[in-house]
């Protein structure tokens, strides 16, 4: 239930972003056959957050892209949550590993 | 091609992959990432980024419907993804050390193995030999419902399911997609789960495999908002329709017609990376 809820909620904010983003550029050409790297904003959490804060379509859609990666983490903090509900020691261990190495990841890098 | 013409084609197409995907069970991303490069002239490093997080949205989408039917092994899952998630960081870094015609020869060399996995898949796998002593250890058995009751069943060779986990894990980090063909390999070929089992557990963990990648993938500058846009909202409402569709469809012929489909694009990113046209 909240899984289903999260990812409609990441989507509304990706549809909504991209709205008004072809809004402002849809006459515009495209240029993805050369790899250029997104500029430094749309790398971290902290620029993503300042541009959507901006309204910018850009910014909101990579806020709701970051927003679905976040709910992965969210999906095993529930997986790990089951298992202690269980007593399932092993497996609340391994969960929560698994929950380390996401977050590292994500937080480290993004 | 102006952007909102771009992003029209690109919405169309990334359901028909979502929709197909479901369907059959292959995922869309193995089919997204081709048709970016080859058909809209992508570069592979966005394609793969755009992919990447349609894989994400389509696992969480479809993963709280079936962990509610019941198939779903949260503790095979769990256990498997250790190797995955670890995989999926490696792959990830490599991905940044390699040109994309290297990628692009690579991803034609998994499409090429995931029609044929596709298309000599085994669907009665169970046996009667005794559980592998780790899934004992593990506590990995389970029960699945049937149309006659909740039944039995054993779960075999962990160690080769958790190697294959890694590969999963390293191929998804490297090439921006959900390597549910592996995935499945790992748990109805090597460790011989039930069918329905292996895919819905394969389903769930797919979209938490992808997230290890995901961190390195923005840090890098793989995820445009403009591109991704279409391709996971598109991916996304095609994979919620396929999967609605599919409780009430034979799905054996679609899936040789579409691994058929795969087998082309294969051969065409080989071909395409070694004449360094990507």
């Amino acid at each position: 239930m909240t899984l289903t809820a999260g990812v409609l909620l990441a989507g509304m904010l990706v549809a909504f972003g991209g709205m008004l983003y072809l809004l402002h550029h849809a006459g515009q050409p495209v240029h993805y056959h050369i790899f250029r790297g997104e500029p430094g904003d749309l790398r971290t959490i902290g620029g993503v957050v300042h541009e959507a804060l901006t309204l910018s379509g850009r910014g909101l859609i990579q806020l709701g892209l970051v927003a679905l990666v976040a709910e992965q983490l969210v999906r095993v903090a529930l997986t790990a949550w089951l298992f202690m509900v269980q007593r399932d020691r092993v497996y609340v261990w391994i969960t929560l590993g698994i929950l380390a190495v996401l977050a590292v990841s994500l937080f480290r890098n993004g | 091609m102006n952007n909102l013409e771009f992003s029209s084609y690109l919405l169309i197409v990334s359901y028909i992959a979502g929709f197909l995907g479901a369907l059959t069970g292959l995922g869309g991303g193995v089919v997204l990432v081709p048709a970016l490069v080859l058909l809209f002239r992508v570069d592979i490093h966005y394609a793969m980024g755009a992919s990447l997080i349609s894989v994400i949205a389509t696992s969480s989408g479809a993963a709280a419907a079936f962990i509610r039917e019941g198939y779903t092994n949260l503790r095979i899952g769990m256990f498997l993804e250790v190797g995955a998630v670890l995989g999926a960081i490696v792959g990830a870094f490599v991905a940044a050390l390699l040109n994309a015609h290297v990628i692009a020869v690579i991803f034609g060399v998994v499409l090429l193995a995931s029609a044929y996995l596709s298309l000599r898949r085994n669907e009665e796998t169970e046996s009667d030999r005794p559980s592998h002593p780790w899934a004992m250890r593990f506590s990995m058995e389970g029960v699945r419902p049937t149309l006659t009751g909740p039944r039995h069943y054993r779960v075999h060779n962990v160690p080769a399911g958790l190697g294959l986990m890694g590969l999963a894990g390293t191929l998804s980090g490297l090439l921006g997609i959900g390597s549910g063909a592996v995935k499945v390999l790992a748990m109805d070929y090597a460790m011989r789960l039930p069918y329905k089992v292996a895919t819905t557990t394969s389903n769930f963990i797919i979209g938490i495999t992808a997230a290890a990648s995901a961190g390195v993938y923005f840090t890098r500058g793989y995820v445009d908002p403009g591109l991704t846009m279409p391709v996971m909202l598109g991916v996304l409402v095609g994979s919620l329709t396929g999967a609605r569709v599919l409780g009430g469809t034979k799905s054996h012929s679609l899936r040789i017609a579409f691994s058929l489909v795969i087998l082309a694009l294969g051969i065409e990113m080989v071909y395409n990376g070694v004449a360094a046209a990507v």
